[in-house]
């Protein structure tokens, strides 16, 4: 839980801040039966996000990284997009694209598990060829299609609620329970902790890590569904463009470390948040859209800085320092470690 | 293949992945001699340096970094902040060039000093520093425009227009001659410079590095530092080559780079690699434009597929050659 103060803290600044600007920020209110509201449109715009940073906590867990997660977004939406408009069902145009994103995963997991490649390079090689293949899909193009159903996974509601929440509670609270309630977390965490331990341990390492990229590809291609549904179309070039360094930013802001072992699912949620919450921010407090990157970058450092361990201690140790000098030692113990 | 089985016996394991991208150049470049009409010429060689040079200086840069294991993923970034930077103060205050150009090459470094000093001092992982690095460099070209700045200084154009004739009719531009520069002085330093061994000995094994006695963090600052260098120094070629400044130069380039690292055979895990594999990977990656260019039908995002099955290819390759020892 203390892992989660620093994140929690952040966000509850990011929100004040806007309150700051907007007073009437917080404020929900029901029109039309639907909910409105800047909180939910964080939730709502943030949901894409939120998933593929779920899918990517759990693969970053087990000690890799997924980089193809982009390429998989745009895959899903131009697939799905394409069936639909050659009047393929709901269903099967659905079904088509979430089977391929779950094909391209156990790709992902086969290089690194069955080949042994650096997780990081395994999903390189599709991530940049997967680019070419939506691009391949959409011919270039981009695919318009006009189907109310369709439009439902990303723009609908369901009781009030945007469609697209309902789709990251049900993944996150699915996920929730498989890795929290069940085993399978602690499996996850071993494999990322040490793989070869775990396997001798007599845990199907292997297994487990083609799974955890299936389940990210699986994310991501739900992801991508829904950005293409919230605009109707599908571009092969710009969907989910850099989605998985925001995902990866927003586990490693939610606590995860890079090195795997262990996860957070709500620092994650958390971290998602944060970064999503920061995009609306700009908007409402009048940074200029061209210095909206310079912006990220610094609240970026920021939050990894607090959240650094070895930054904390030597900024505490230099205010202390000021106070009473401290142990000379301290100073070569960091140096080896 | 075969070819290459027999050779293990006489090459030292260390130079197989870079023989391998070797062989691959060259065999590409037959498959297109035989393809193509008038492919199997110099020119086409020299035209892939003169095209890349500014994505081979970078990708050095990016070398010495990687061998120590670590990763910048701001290289496309400083690019274009360079030429950002390089044509806002050409353009705008007149900024002569001998000024404006060391000024490119002292920001640039500068930034990878503060990020391998972040990398180093705060032990946040590469990856995130460099990515928080590429969002605050691209970020600072949209501060400085969002449009895209021609540059007219008669110093840049004189060097863009340069040819400099080699023998029977063959040429380069001056990018190429700073780029192989660059080369051979990364080539010295590397591997046979103190400094150039410290790099691999923190790549292999940071602790064993550290206990004996070497300044593994030094290093660590020094190559991002490097790198910093080599990203300014490409965004003034690119600048030389395109001849504007804008913030959307060189999007995704860093992945350009890092995919030629390791078709050159260099280890994401650092203290393993060549630089003369990094030339041969650039010219790979060169190489398949060139064709795609020449097969004329082919569409562009051809060329990201391609570039994907020969990173696997090679890849698998890699790792069938360096066989169970490596993991």
């Amino acid at each position: 839980m203390r892992r989660l103060v620093w994140p929690a803290a952040v966000l509850v600044l990011l929100l004040a801040l806007n309150v700051f600007f907007t007073p009437s920020f917080l404020s929900i209110q029901v029109r039309d039966g639907h909910l409105y509201g800047s909180l939910i449109d964080i939730l709502r715009f943030g949901a894409p996000l939120i998933l593929v940073a779920i899918g990517m906590t759990l693969v970053i867990a087990t000690g890799g990284i997924d980089l193809s997660v982009g390429s998989v977004v745009a895959i899903s939406g131009a697939l799905a997009c394409l069936q639909i408009s050659q009047d393929a069902g709901l269903f099967t145009a659905v079904a088509l694209a979430l089977g391929l994103c779950l094909l391209l995963g156990a790709w992902n997991g086969f290089l690194v598990a069955g080949i042994g490649i650096q997780p990081i390079i395994a999903t390189l090689i599709l991530m940049v060829a997967g680019r070419g293949l939506a691009q391949l899909i959409t011919g270039g193009q981009i695919i318009t299609v006009n189907s109310p159903a369709y439009k439902m996974i990303g723009g609908g509601y369901w009781l009030t609620v945007p469609f697209g929440i309902v789709i990251v509670a049900v993944v996150l609270a699915v996920t929730a329970f498989l890795t929290r309630r069940l085993a399978l977390g602690m499996l996850i965490e071993s494999v990322g902790g040490n793989a070869e331990a775990s396997r001798l341990a007599g845990i199907r390492s292997r297994g487990i890590i083609v799974m955890v990229y299936a389940f990210a590809a699986l994310c991501a291609g739900v992801a991508g569904l829904m950005i293409s549904s919230n605009v109707s179309s599908a571009d092969g070039n710009n969907a989910g463009l850099w989605i998985e360094l925001d995902a990866i930013l927003a586990v490693v802001i939610g606590g995860t470390s890079l090195a795997g072992g262990r996860f957070s699912l709500a620092g994650t949620v958390l971290g998602a948040l944060i970064i999503q919450t920061l995009t609306t921010t700009i908007y409402s407090i009048g940074v200029p859209p061209e210095t909206t990157l310079l912006f990220k970058a610094l609240v970026v450092a920021a939050v990894c800085l607090i959240q650094s361990p070895s930054f904390r201690e030597k900024v505490f140790h230099r205010r202390r320092r000021a106070v009473a000098p401290a142990p000379a030692t301290d100073e070569k113990v960091r140096v080896t470690t | 293949m075969s070819t290459l089985t027999l050779g293990r016996g006489r090459v030292p394991a260390k130079y197989l992945p870079v023989l391998v991208t070797g062989c691959l150049f060259v065999a590409m470049f037959a498959a297109g001699g035989i393809r193509y009409e008038g492919f199997a010429s110099g020119q086409v060689v020299l035209n892939v340096f003169i095209d890349n040079a500014f994505l081979l200086v970078v990708a050095i840069g990016l070398t010495f970094v990687i061998l120590t294991g670590g990763i910048d993923l701001s290289v496309g970034s400083v690019v274009a902040l360079s030429t950002m930077i390089a044509a806002a103060l050409m353009e705008g205050p007149g900024w002569p060039p001998y000024l404006v150009i060391p000024l490119v090459l002292a920001v640039g470094s500068g930034l990878g000093l503060v990020m391998g000093y972040v990398v180093h001092a705060f032990d946040i992982q590469p990856f995130i520093v460099t990515l928080a690095g590429m969002f605050l460099a691209r970020g600072l070209c949209y501060t400085i425009g969002t449009d895209s700045i021609p540059i007219a200084d008669p110093a840049f154009t004189v060097f863009a227009q340069t040819r400099i004739d080699l023998f029977a009719d063959l040429w380069i531009s001056p990018s190429v001659v700073i780029a192989v520069v660059v080369v051979l002085v990364a080539a010295y330093v590397l591997h046979y410079t103190r400094f150039g061994r410290t790099v691999y000995a923190a790549g292999g094994n940071e602790q064993s590095a550290l206990l004996m006695g070497l300044p593994v963090g030094r290093t660590k600052i020094a190559v991002y530092t490097i790198s910093g260098f080599c990203s300014a120094l490409g965004g003034l070629l690119l600048s030389f080559y395109m001849l504007s400044g804008y913030g959307l130069h060189a999007v995704g380039m860093e992945l350009d780079a890092i995919a030629a690292v390791v078709i050159g055979g260099t280890l994401l895990t650092g203290g393993s690699g060549f630089l003369l594999g990094t030339v041969l990977g650039v010219l790979v990656l060169g190489l398949i434009q060139t064709i795609i260019s020449f097969e004329g039908t082919l569409l562009s995002w051809w060329t990201k597929i391609f570039i994907g099955m020969l990173l696997f290819v090679f890849i698998v390759l890699q790792r069938l050659f360096s066989g169970g020892s490596r993991r």
